[in-house]
């Protein structure tokens, strides 16, 4: 958060052309609290600079003071529309800090809400996107398709939106009878839906017009400057973690990554509602092939026991009371654990020193890297094009200031 | 997936292709070297961290083409106290590898890699502010999560969770 004084121009003498206008952190378009300095010659941005940290929380020093699996409930709130993608890198980097062997039906299921969580998140940002550019039905028509899947995350966790549904060692609790049935009649409808959206839109002469070739960005600036996630692919990067560092069983699935060479925000736009379609395929592929057998990993000193063996064991019973009041031991060591999150690559930085408490916990957050690109996107084009370039790195302001 | 204990023996590691690449461009910028969980972790040498780097982006046989995150640790109060760490990953050989640079609490400062990763630029921002961290030649030095006007940087270890009251 810098103070209110607008910086020097870049420029010298350039004070007499050009004005800085500050847009923010209270506007309707900047999805939360982002704060801009635009520095404008007529209607023609010369510099952008983004003001964050309005809604930083010191979430990272609070993972230092509690235990590893009460820290799972920290991740939702970051990133509050894929909250379950947020418990899965932090999972499945203690995971990895322990050595954990998860079985496959947790694998599945993990897949399985982490693609349903990546339509919930997309059909938001298309929702509000839409609603930026002015088409304000496209977002009564998303919300209605969201309000299905926060309904399926309501069944399976009893919340609808912090769900903590992942935890260290396989899933909260088995899902619920009439669970998949459930999924299968929301996938079954799904792409039709997806071809309603695309009808408003993607012909859409206003639609085109207002995203064709701006918020240009090449494939190399894209990188060079952090972007990652359907940010990078609409500009011709082809990298996608799901497929090229496969985690939690992404390897046993088959589905695209649509990449573009374009570059500009209605690429991205298209590169998204492709990525919806092939999310609902995964989605239906993990129905499928959904294995049977345990949703926890078989680690007693880890793993909370069942309710039922808690009751009736008097070993289950210790292991709850250690958990709970304790926390588990880590070993030593550290590991950085990368998923493919709705805006890009979601990491998890975690430090053990062998206590049952996180010695140090970082989040590679991808909003946070996305928006060192967006003033590469908006400089030279027009006021009303950055609300345009903002909606399309589709970028949640808790996950930037963390 | 048992956990097997860290490789930490420069000579067992020199099969790796970024270890061994980096030994042979300049022995002297390694300083250690640890394996461990499956992933590799280089300790470089505070000087030439911006010339490790770029070398390593530079290598037609290494191409680590991407910075995914650069952060801290604070090790209070013992010393060299801070370490700064680089998250790069090579897109064509999928490939990531984790640097690390070490430095004593009286010098606290390192060269800046926005040079050759402009990304960086936010996450130099970030350590400064929340670790007091100072990167030589960022075009932009200044807190970025918390106010101007903020005392104290609240990730170290010997600042209280709940804050100075």
């Amino acid at each position: 958060m810098a103070d209110l004084t607008p910086p020097l121009v870049l420029e010298p003498g350039a004070q007499d052309r050009t004005m800085t206008l500050n847009m923010g952190p209270q506007h309707p378009s900047t999805h939360g609290v982002l704060r801009l300095l635009l520095e404008i010659d007529g209607e023609n941005i010369v510099r952008m600079m983004p003001d964050i940290g309005y809604l930083h929380t010191g979430i990272e020093k609070t993972f230092e003071a509690k235990f590893y699996q009460q820290c799972v409930v920290l991740t939702d709130r970051m990133d509050y529309l894929c909250p379950l993608t947020n418990n899965l890198a932090y999972c499945l980097a203690v995971e990895k800090l322990l050595g954990l062997e998860i079985p496959p039906k947790a694998q599945w299921m993990r897949v399985m809400l982490n693609e349903l969580t990546r339509i919930n998140s997309h059909l938001v940002w298309l929702g509000s996107h839409a609603l930026d550019i002015g088409a304000m039905s496209v977002f009564l028509y998303c919300f209605r398709e969201r309000e299905d899947v926060l309904r399926l995350f309501e069944m399976v966790s009893g919340q609808r939106m912090m769900t903590s549904y992942f935890r260290i060692g396989g899933l909260a609790l088995e899902p619920p009878v009439g669970f998949f049935e459930r999924v299968r009649k929301f996938v079954g409808t799904f792409s039709s839906k997806v071809d309603e959206y695309e009808s408003l839109l993607t012909h859409n002469p206003i639609w085109m017009g207002r995203l064709k070739g701006v918020g240009h960005i090449t494939a190399e600036d894209a990188l060079a400057l952090g972007a990652t996630g359907p940010t990078a692919r609409a500009s011709g990067v082809d990298w996608d973690l799901r497929r090229d560092q496969p985690y939690s069983g992404y390897e046993n699935f088959k589905f695209n990554v649509p990449v573009s060479n374009v570059g500009d925000v209605y690429a991205r736009y298209l590169i998204r509602v492709q990525e919806m379609r092939e999310s609902n395929a995964i989605t239906r592929q993990a129905l499928d092939g959904m294995p049977e057998g345990p949703i926890k990993a078989d680690a007693p000193k880890v793993v909370l026991p069942d309710r039922e063996k808690m009751k009736t064991q008097m070993e289950a019973l210790i292991y709850h009371f250690k958990i709970v009041t304790e926390g588990f031991t880590v070993p030593a060591g550290e590991v950085y654990q990368a998923v493919e999150s709705p805006r890009g690559e979601m990491g998890y930085y975690i430090v053990s020193d062998g206590t049952p408490k996180p010695y140090r916990v970082h989040m590679r957050s991808p909003s946070f890297a996305n928006l060192q690109a967006l003033p590469k996107m908006c400089e030279g084009q027009l006021i009303a094009d950055v609300v345009a370039a903002i909606g399309s790195i589709d970028i949640v302001l808790g996950d930037v200031d963390r | 997936m048992p956990l097997t204990p860290a490789i930490t023996d420069l000579e067992q590691l020199k099969d790796r292709p970024a270890l061994a690449r980096l030994l042979a461009w300049n022995a002297s910028a390694v300083t250690a070297a640890r394996f461990d969980r499956n992933e590799l972790t280089i300790f470089i040498d505070r000087p030439l961290i911006r010339a490790v780097v770029a070398q390593l982006r530079d290598d037609p046989e290494l191409r680590f083409n991407f910075l995914a995150d650069i952060t801290c640790v604070d090790w209070y109060p013992s010393e060299p106290r801070f370490e700064v760490v680089y998250e790069l990953l090579s897109m064509s050989r999928k490939e990531r590898l984790r640097l690390k640079v070490r430095l004593a609490s009286e010098e606290l400062k390192l060269e800046s890699v926005t040079a050759v990763w402009p990304a960086a630029n936010y996450f130099e921002r970030e350590v400064f502010d929340l670790f007091g961290v100072q990167f030589e030649g960022h075009p932009d030095l200044r807190r970025i999560m918390m106010p101007d006007n903020w005392e104290g940087h609240p990730l170290r270890k010997d600042y209280p969770v709940e804050g100075y009251r």
